[in-house]
């Protein structure tokens, strides 16, 4: 199994239509990615065509799903009217709205979380590269890719991973992959100080999951969502955990890209996220060279096979 | 983005919040024309930096303070002299101090009590909070570590704003009463709104202070915008001033690259922010000091790339570069390309590692080793990142 997603999944992309969200839409479609349905306003009845597919495009999220039966979408709208777009999503009743978008405005954000609270569909981002579960074909082919991570470099398996940022989050499925096992699911949250699901969240889903063996937690220096992530773990968890936190040097008070890479105060630096980590049982990789070991290190401590 | 106090309290005026008289100068020229339309008596001189600790502050030249109290406007003339084009040095502006190109004279108040008051975003429950305390005029920090139980917070409800039973929480929690507490809760409601309206990212009032007639004064002005909803407040963009921020960095954000100069010797590029800061703490963790954080973003054209070098080689401190690139949205080959081509066109006489893995990433690899450039390969980050830290040793 996996969690959120799994290669039957039916999903639909909101600014298919745009050069981004056509490029990825393109690769999830040869990753084998079930992907039926576009939805750009204005452009209802064209079709999205890409390497013998032919992918309707629908003027709201609403008929999309209606029509084609898909239940997430990922939305590669520009910032302006991303958070309308989530909206829609949560308004169609859809079961995961995938925010790739970066650069929202925090009040828009604040808005649709205030929207969205206690509504059946889940947000994941924005300013995230969405979520991969991997399938069982050729360089794990067949999955289910949602959002911008390279789809190949994963290897269907037991590891869950859950990070704020895309490019530790592909480090760490591309170290697991090559030690020869493989992820459950890989989840990027997002590196906003505003987004829908939280670590703690993913790592609760990542404990249910009978498939999901270990996991991996990546976090950066900003908010507190780690140290609650950790804090539950070790109340909770019972599944091997391996952690790294980003940003040990990071100047403080400076904004390091994106908008959650912000040191705050004296409880918010990377020294203090890893003194937590350690605290609650989390291996703690050194370096992001050393997370897939740290994770292997976590298992054998609890005797625990990740194959 | 960072405006001035002076600024500040323009929009504070704009929005009701009340703040003690004062007009701004940028040249000795202007502090006639500004003085002249304060009234006699105790003025206050400020120099306009984006940075807290003035008053504490250091001038190269040794004159103490950045922030001066004079008995009369004559005096404010003269000190005002010496602050304007000189360079102060705070806690927060780092050994090369800021140069004062504006200065702030206000009308000098009398202070009853002093309070802190700020709006900002709480992470934890993505809501605006509204901070209060009746400990203003110091570090807040160290209130918040010494008598946390002198903070306030509240939450507010996005939808509905800033409720009255919620105004009566924050000023039961200041301590005031009558006039005062009147005075305060229209100032905190309106406070709010200009947070809100203007897509602040954090609005601090230290110290805001009551007077001994009943007035209530935000006696400074911190205020920070969304980077993100610029867009929509080309009223706000007009208020940014470039000779606060570093030229690199200004140059960087031209080509939307995420730029900050740091004071080591291995300059960085990376895509994505969390891997450039992970690339930054590698190079410390291997004994080596990094120059720069530098975020290239996803889709980074060949331009960008280039631009990106150009911004790196500015630092006359840079030693090698180590450029550590993993390709979820960016094709391994465009930066490759890119690489080349800034390396030939800048004429790179300094070491350079590269570490390239992700989409694409055979022919990118086959770009650089094509290219007859004298560059070194990294397999890892921690490959890459020790044979980096031995180049430059």
């Amino acid at each position: 199994m996996s969690i959120l997603i799994t290669p039957q999944t039916k999903i639909l992309v909101q600014g298919i239509t745009g050069a981004f969200g056509a490029k990825h839409a393109q690769l999830s479609l040869d990753y084998g990615t079930q992907l039926v349905a576009g939805v750009t306003p204005g452009k209802g009845g064209q079709f999205f065509e890409h390497a013998g597919h032919k992918v309707p495009i629908f003027n709201s999220v609403h008929e999309a799903a209606a029509i084609t039966g898909a239940t997430v979408s990922v939305i590669f709208v520009p910032p302006p009217f991303a958070g309308d777009a989530i909206l829609e999503c949560v308004d169609a009743g859809l079961d995961l709205a995938v925010c790739i978008t970066e650069g929202i405005p925090i009040k828009d954000m604040v808005r649709v979380k205030r929207a969205i609270t206690g509504k059946k569909t889940r947000l994941i981002g924005p300013n995230c590269p969405g979520l991969v579960t991997p399938g069982t074909g050729d360089r794990s082919n067949g999955g289910c890719r949602i959002g911008i991570a390279p789809g190949y470099i994963h290897r269907k398996g037991h590891v869950g991973v859950v990070s704020r940022s895309g490019t530790l989050t592909y480090e760490a499925v591309f170290q697991i992959t090559s030690k020869g096992l493989g992820q459950s699911t890989s989840v990027g949250i997002g590196g906003d100080p505003v987004n829908g699901t939280s670590h703690l969240d993913v790592i609760k889903l990542f404990n249910e999951d009978p498939d999901t063996k270990g996991i991996i937690l990546i976090g950066e220096i900003g908010g507190s969502a780690e140290v609650e992530a950790a804090r539950w773990i070790k109340a909770n968890c019972t599944k091997p955990v391996a952690g790294f936190i980003a940003g040990a040097t990071a100047p403080a008070g400076r904004r390091m890209g994106h908008a959650g890479a912000i040191v705050g105060g004296a409880e918010d630096t990377a020294a203090a996220k890893i003194a937590v980590f350690q605290e609650c049982g989390i291996e703690v990789a050194a370096t992001p060279t050393d997370m897939a070991d740290a994770l292997l290190r976590a298992a054998a401590k609890k005797g625990v096979s990740l194959a | 983005m960072n405006i001035h106090e002076y600024q500040a309290k323009t929009l504070f005026e704009k929005y009701g919040v009340p703040v003690p008289k004062g007009a701004a100068a940028k040249t000795a020229e202007e502090f006639a024309t500004a003085l002249a339309s304060l009234p006699e008596g105790p003025t206050m001189v400020k120099s306009q930096i984006h940075a807290g600790g003035r008053g504490k502050g250091t001038f190269i030249d040794g004159y103490k303070g950045g922030v001066k109290f004079c008995k009369t406007k004559a005096d404010a003339f003269e000190i005002a002299g010496k602050m304007l084009g000189n360079t102060l040095v705070t806690i927060q502006t780092g050994p090369a101090g800021r140069k004062v190109q504006t200065v702030y004279f206000t009308v000098a108040s009398d202070i009853k009590k002093e309070y802190y008051l700020a709006v900002l975003l709480d992470r934890a429950s993505s809501r605006p909070v509204i901070v209060a305390s009746t400990e203003g005029g110091v570090e807040i920090e160290k209130v918040a570590h010494e008598t946390p139980e002198k903070i306030t917070k509240v939450l507010i409800d996005p939808a509905y704003g800033v409720a009255d039973f919620q105004l009566r929480q924050l000023i039961a929690a200041l301590e005031l009463t009558g006039n005062e507490a009147k005075n305060a809760a229209k100032l905190i409601k309106n406070l709010y709104t200009m947070f809100w309206e203007t897509d602040a990212a954090m609005v601090e009032v230290n110290p805001l202070i009551t007077t001994p007639t009943g007035d209530v004064l935000a006696l400074d002005a911190k205020v920070s915008f969304d980077s993100n909803a610029l867009y929509r407040h080309p009223e706000i963009v007009a208020l940014r001033d470039l000779n606060e921020e570093d030229p690199k960095e200004i140059e960087a954000s031209k080509y939307d690259l995420a730029y900050i100069a740091l004071d080591g010797n291995i300059a960085c590029l990376v895509n994505g922010a969390g891997l450039a800061m992970s690339t930054m703490d590698i190079i410390k963790h291997y004994g080596g000091n990094p120059a720069n954080f530098l975020d290239v973003g996803g889709g980074a054209s060949k331009e960008k790339v280039i631009a990106a070098f150009k911004i790196i080689l500015g630092d006359a401190n840079v030693k090698g570069i180590f450029v550590n690139i993993f390709g979820g949205i960016m094709d391994c080959n465009v930066i490759a390309e890119g690489i080349v081509e800034a390396v030939k066109e800048v004429g790179l006489k300094l070491p350079l590692v590269v570490r390239l893995e992700g989409n694409n990433v055979a022919k990118g690899k086959e770009t650089l080793a094509n290219s007859g450039l004298a560059l070194v390969s990294g397999d890892t980050m921690a490959d890459a990142a020790q044979k980096m830290v031995k180049l430059v040793a």
